[in-house]
């Protein structure tokens, strides 16, 4: 190296731009190829339990986990059933879902491996179990947008975060699908993955598998990942993504869907260069098809639809009718596919999609179209527990996309089965009524009063509208009044609203 | 409320033992519903199903909907329990099954009158309908149409008929005799000809070719077993822009004409003939019906 001509201290203000002082040497250069070097995978360890080791995790911390294998994931318990067995106890486990395959969680909790839980959203087995009494600490359920804001301000720390992704490559570069085969497993996007993977202390990486560098596109980069495990299961594929969600054939979900298409339209929503978000039920889903034909009709696009995405959405993409698609979870193969193959298509992660005390997507929507297990005559929506008190569902994006759209549209039957679903009071509020507009049931249109500029459009557009109060009494009158559900005083879950307020909570049911 | 005149594009079949959809079939948009107690109640359920029709005409709202109730055969043993039950609780229409022959519609009739009677219900407000699903009761259509004043429509039973024909029901030609006699006996009566059901409902092409050909022949209208058929068949009901404004222009000259006392109603140069008035006034008010979009009592 050429004779130095400066001295460091004599450049100005050198300490406040540099803190390294004088280049010395370059470190020793790997000449392996680029295919030996592939071979070391610094980050890939042996076993699960290494890596857990290798992590730092202690009693009491918390760790993660991503929803997007569904009822297929494989992920959850094989993790937890791994840290049963090394002996940690007093763990809270924070996932963005839970789902009915998780019910081997109940032998865990009743050991002491996991005391606390936060998720979105819980069904079966363990569901009916944290009804009944099963942990002492209650459930924190938060909206996928209160979730990202709680991991990004620090409320929800994470120890550490174990993902599930279909593929990863030697440096951790993690994705829900890859673009190497068409073969392995996919998930389409991870979109609730990727604050995990930012904001962990450790990220570990279980994957099934391994591709070559680079993994590109990916949705968790190397940079936010620690250690990769590599397991023979992460899922049941059948499980994490059915082929295609198919539109309802069910005539009253049918009304229901064609009768919120022509709402949004009468409200002044469906015009050249909207935006959009489908909920998955039946109802809230063939709400598109109606709305397809209108955009046919009239020769209009739309720009961006966001949010759980299905193929229905990824269809109406590549026909030309929706031009961007910011995708934070793909609801089925065919959603999957279009992501992986349509560079219009892209993952959204969850800060992205709803944070609270940001802008975020959901704030662009026109509107929203949300199904709910039952609406009361304030227009609290609750999706969350069943009609007997029994936690069944989970928040989603429901109270994100409902404040955040210009026009929030909640679609619901007036009864289901001898159960009324417009109700003078919900058992739970999950999603206040003052961020909900309109309630579409096959027997009528309420909206809110807050929007009466929407119920005098509505009413023009020749549709049915009517009063909350009248549906309710309409629902009571067609299956008569239930018995109040009886529940004892201990709280077994907590609401929070999205901006990570306590908004109800949910108490232990009474079978005595 | 029962109406002689009206309009009849759909009569949608509702099974009389399930409560779910007897709830919720007038939300369908069809003009009639028709709760079922023959065919597709089995006989371990005759008597619930009779019960519930019965509670459902008597309790539940149904806005406008006109309410059909299709007995059992009253040879059966189980017809005239169920003419007691319903004709009691208020149903618009009888429908008599398996109509042979005019003395079937005059045997049903006295039985209706005599419990409206035994009832306080003026004699003669309950309606008829009768299904011709026979060749016999084809050949007898005519004499079937003028049974009874109480007849609002004669309608076509196509499964037993094509079983008595010796045939299947294939692209429609099986019928079409039956469809004409019907039809032609039912205009000589002044009364509604009213097609059978198509049962392939997954087929929607299917059906709306049937739906098309029937309304080509004149019927008004046809019977539905599943509600996604009666948006499509309204569809095929519903007359074009361009002839609706045909119509309103020659309503417009008949009116003029009318008002000037001229007898010769004449449209650019050209005469108009009387049923030329006559089918335009037709058109404009099946439009006018189908534009109501109902707004349930609230």
């Amino acid at each position: 190296m050429a004779e130095k001509t400066f001295k460091l201290e004599e450049i100005p203000h050198v300490s406040e731009f540099s803190n390294h002082g004088e280049f010395k040497a370059t470190k020793t250069r790997n000449t392996a190829t680029f295919q030996e070097k592939g071979q070391s995978k610094d980050k890939v360890v042996g076993s699960l339990e290494e890596a857990i080791r290798l992590s730092g995790l202690k009693d009491g911390m918390t760790i993660s986990f991503h929803h997007h294998f569904r009822n297929g994931d494989h992920v959850i318990n094989q993790v937890v059933a791994k840290l049963a067995e090394m002996g940690f106890k007093n763990l809270t486990l924070a996932s963005s879902s839970l789902a009915s395959v998780h019910a081997p969680l109940i032998e865990y909790i009743e050991q002491g491996v996991i005391t606390h839980i936060e998720t979105s959203g819980m069904r079966g087995e363990l569901a009916e179990r944290v009804s009944r009494g099963l942990m002492d600490f209650p459930v924190i359920f938060r909206s996928h947008g209160g979730r990202a804001e709680a991991v990004a301000s620090g409320e929800l720390h994470i120890d550490v975060a174990f993902l599930g992704a279909p593929s990863c490559d030697p440096f951790g570069n993690a994705n829900g699908y890859s673009r190497d085969d068409d073969d392995s497993i996919m998930c389409g996007s991870m979109g609730y993955a990727r604050p995990d993977a930012r904001m962990a202390d450790t990220t570990i990486i279980i994957t099934n598998n391994l591709v070559k560098f680079p993994n590109t596109p990916c949705a968790i980069p190397e940079s936010d990942v620690d250690y990769i495990v590599l397991v023979d299961d992460i899922g049941d594929p059948k499980g994490i993504m059915g082929g295609a969600t198919r539109y309802t054939k069910n005539p009253k979900e049918l009304i229901i869907a064609k009768t919120a298409a022509e709402a949004v339209k009468a409200a002044g929503y469906v015009y050249d260069g909207f935006s959009m978000q489908m909920g998955s039920g039946g109802a809230s889903l063939a709400t598109a098809r109606y709305l397809r034909q209108m955009m046919i009709d009239e020769g209009i696009k739309c720009r961006f639809a966001l949010g759980g995405i299905t193929g229905q959405i990824a269809a109406m993409h590549e026909e030309g009718l929706i031009e961007k698609i910011l995708d934070v979870q793909s609801f089925d193969l065919d959603a999957a596919m279009s992501l992986k193959k349509n560079h219009c298509h892209q993952q959204s992660d969850s800060p992205t999609y709803a944070a609270y005390r940001r802008e975020a997507a959901v704030n662009q929507l026109d509107f929203v179209i949300l199904s709910a297990l039952e609406v009361d005559t304030d227009f609290n929506v609750n999706v969350l527990t069943g009609s007997d008190g029994v936690i069944r569902g989970a928040i989603g994006g429901h109270p994100d996309t409902a404040e955040g759209a210009a026009l929030s549209v909640i679609v619901c039957p007036l009864t289901r089965g001898r159960i009324p679903c417009v109700v003078p009071k919900v058992n739970h509020v999950v999603t206040p009524g003052s961020v909900v507009d309109v309630v579409v049931t096959e027997q009528g249109v309420a909206v809110n009063p807050a929007r009466p500029e929407v119920a005098e459009k509505l009413k023009a557009a020749g549709l049915p509208v009517a009063t909350i109060e009248s549906r309710a009494d309409r629902a009571e009158r067609s299956v008569g009044k239930p018995d109040p559900i009886k529940f004892k005083d201990k709280i077994v879950g907590v609401v929070m609203y999205r901006d990570n307020t306590v908004i109800d909570v949910v108490k232990q049911i009474d079978e005595d | 409320m029962a109406e002689k005149k009206r309009l009849r594009r759909a009569m949608m079949f509702v099974p009389g033992n399930n409560p779910g959809m007897i709830r919720d079939c007038h939300i369908y948009g069809s003009d009639s519903v028709m709760f079922d107690l023959e065919d597709s109640v089995s006989i371990m359920e005759k008597d619930a199903a009779r019960f519930l029709v019965y509670q459902a005409l008597h309790d539940l709202k149904y806005g406008k909907k006109e309410l059909v109730v299709r007995i059992n055969d009253l040879n059966s043993g189980l017809g005239l329990k169920d003419l007691e039950a319903i004709v009691k609780a208020g149903v618009h229409v009888v429908r008599l099954p398996k109509t042979d022959s005019a003395q079937d519609v005059i045997d049903c009739e006295r039985e209706i009158a005599r419990i409206e009677a035994e009832n306080n219900i003026p004699v003669g407000t309950t309606l008829m309908m009768a299904a011709i699903e026979s060749a016999n009761g084809v050949l007898n259509a005519r004499e079937i149409a003028h049974a009874s004043d109480r007849l609002i429509g004669i309608a076509l039973g196509a499964e037993d008929y094509v079983t008595d024909l010796k045939t299947t029901r294939s692209d429609g030609i099986e019928l079409l005799f039956a469809r004409c006699m019907i039809l032609n006996a039912a205009r000589s009566a002044g009364i509604d000809a009213l097609d059978t059901v198509y049962s392939d409902v997954n087929n929607e092409e299917g059906f709306i070719a049937e739906a098309t050909l029937i309304k080509k022949l004149g019927f008004d209208g046809k019977s539905v077993i599943n509600p996604r058929q009666i948006e499509p068949l309204h569809k095929v009901f519903m007359p074009s822009e361009k002839d609706l404004n045909k119509a309103r222009a020659v309503m417009g000259a008949y009116e003029e004409a009318m008002a000037k006392g001229s007898g010769v109603v004449a449209l650019n140069g050209k005469m108009i003939d009387k049923p030329v008035v006559i089918r335009a006034q037709r058109l404009l008010e099946l439009a006018e019906l189908s534009e109501v979009r109902e707004v349930e009592e609230i």
